[in-house]
């Protein structure tokens, strides 16, 4: 369902960010994507959403060659993709309530709709009860789970979260953790950047390292592989 | 787009002026300031232009006949006079007429300068006043009029006055004041579009970061436009109302105090009731307009995330 062919970006000031990268990634896996800093994991995720194209290569998500992509057609295939960050990035004067809806009402869904669906997706993030809080009112971990909820509230077919625990301590990365594996579950493809050691040990998944612009290691089942 | 999504792009245009709190009060204020200097000078000028055009229209030529010619000789020079294409009217002022008038202006005083002159010792000459359709041909008119003493024998006209140095000067004055005028409403209209597209750049620049979620979300341009388009149009109502209800009552006020002061009353404002349509209209509009560009000019750059 995703795939990249050949891929390589170098980046207007001369960086070479990725260099040939072909890789595929099916439906409904969790991927973990690791390796030391620079190394290009943050190239390989923005390519994935569209911030960036590639400078040769193919990329295609569900069928659909994202690298050659209209830039009009862009808002479209994002709707099919969810997006978490690091920072979270919640609008900071919304509720949470809002922050959710916010991601159902671009793509212009009936209100009706939004209303049962926000709290739907709340309810499956656990922060049911604190849906009329505003970010500042949250916890780094709750903060989180809303940017999740954000994500997936459009029943998105792919997930791709840069370093999503990033910011939070180990406690609350693994109820992060847990929430995305049990969104895998019920059938999205998640692809997570990290850097943390102790969830790719032991939640196993597949592991692609790149280094230097190239994949070097892609193992089921993997080990995080740093020291770091 | 359907319905409910321009309820929620109208929703979210009016929460961001508040939510924008103190820019969105920038925004506003600098709207007031360039409408308010705008619609002074619009006063102004429209002021000016209606004493003008009263100047203009004030304008006649008086041709003063010898005082041989007979009754029909004068309505034949008065015939003639009328039938110059750039004459918009005459009136033909018999001698009579004109001492009872001459009298009438002078009031009091007019036994003192006139006394011993009656119908029978009439010093003055019949006279036709002409009016023309546009000022600036009173010259050539004049000079037409003096012309027509070639086709009579009699040579009827002894003379022709149009206070020529008067109308010339005041021509001059008038279509610089409006030339300035319009110079000047002109140049502060584009300023005033410079600066709230200024300042509503800065609010957007803060809110990047809201911009580039909404792309992220997979909100399309138009999308995004929508509640800074009528974020633009609301803060650009909201100043040129205050604008257009801080100079009419300016405006009333002043009227008011002309009222009361006889000298003052011979400057002769345009009546509030007259200029209210447009320039309410006009500032409005203008204000609307110009919030509408600034925001979503100053958004267009953004948008490319």
């Amino acid at each position: 369902m995703i795939e990249m062919q050949d891929v390589w970006k170098t980046y207007a000031n001369g960086t070479h960010a990725l260099q040939g990268v072909s890789v595929k990634i099916d439906r409904n896996e969790f991927v973990y994507i690791v390796g030391p800093s620079g190394a290009g994991k943050s190239t390989f995720m923005k390519l994935m959403y569209r911030e960036e194209v590639p400078t040769k290569g193919q990329i295609s998500i569900n069928g659909f060659n994202i690298g050659k992509l209209k830039p009009r057609k862009i808002p479209y295939v994002r709707r099919n993709i969810g997006v978490v960050f690091q920072d979270f990035r919640l609008l900071p004067k919304m509720t949470a309530f809002e922050n959710v809806a916010f991601a159902m009402e671009v793509i212009e869904a009936p209100k009706r709709h939004i209303k049962k669906r926000v709290m739907e997706v709340l309810d499956l993030v656990g922060l049911r009860s604190k849906a009329n809080r505003e970010p500042s009112q949250l916890s780094g971990g709750e903060q989180q789970r809303i940017a999740i909820a954000r994500a997936i509230v459009n029943n998105p077919s792919v997930i791709i979260a840069d370093e999503p625990t990033g910011n939070l301590d180990p406690e609350t990365s693994w109820g992060i953790m847990q929430l995305l594996d049990e969104i895998n579950f019920r059938g999205t493809t998640i692809v997570m950047a990290t850097h943390n050691r102790d969830i790719v040990n032991t939640m196993r998944k597949r592991v692609i390292a790149i280094e230097r612009g190239q994949i070097v290691r892609d193992q089921m089942r993997g080990e995080y592989g740093y020291e770091f | 787009m359907n319905f409910s999504t321009l309820l929620r792009h109208l929703r979210e245009g009016f929460k961001n002026v508040f939510r924008n709190g103190w820019m969105s009060v920038a925004s506003v204020m600098s709207i007031i300031v360039s409408l308010f200097i705008l619609g002074v000078f619009m006063l102004l000028v429209l002021n000016v232009n209606s004493m003008a055009n009263q100047v203009d229209s004030q304008v006649e030529i008086s041709t003063f006949l010898e005082l041989n010619v007979d009754e029909n000789l004068r309505s034949v020079i008065g015939e003639e006079i009328s039938a110059m294409p750039e004459v918009s009217e005459i009136r033909i002022v018999p001698k009579d007429v004109g001492l009872k008038e001459f009298r009438d202006r002078l009031g009091e005083n007019a036994d003192n300068v006139l006394g011993g002159f009656d119908v029978d010792n009439n010093p003055l000459p019949d006279t036709i006043e002409v009016k023309v359709i546009e000022p600036e041909t009173v010259n050539f008119v004049a000079q037409k009029i003096e012309e027509l003493n070639e086709k009579h024998a009699e040579k009827p006209i002894m003379k022709v006055n149009y206070g020529k140095e008067t109308v010339d000067v005041l021509f001059k004055f008038t279509k610089l004041v409006r030339n300035i005028g319009f110079i000047f409403v002109g140049g502060l209209g584009l300023m005033s579009m410079f600066l709230i597209s200024n300042t509503i750049r800065v609010t957007i620049l803060a809110r990047r970061r809201e911009i580039g979620i909404m792309k992220l979300v997979g909100a399309t341009n138009t999308f995004i436009r929508w509640p800074f388009f009528i974020e633009g149009a609301l803060i650009g109502l909201i100043g040129s109302i205050i604008t257009v209800a801080v100079l009419f009552f300016g405006y009333s006020q002043l009227m008011s105090t002309i009222g009361q002061d006889v000298f003052m009353q011979m400057l002769n404002l345009i009546p509030l009731s007259e200029i209210w349509p447009l320039m309410g209209t006009l500032l409005i509009g203008l204000g609307v307009l110009v919030g509408i560009l600034g925001s979503t000019l100053s958004i267009r750059k953004s948008l490319k995330v």
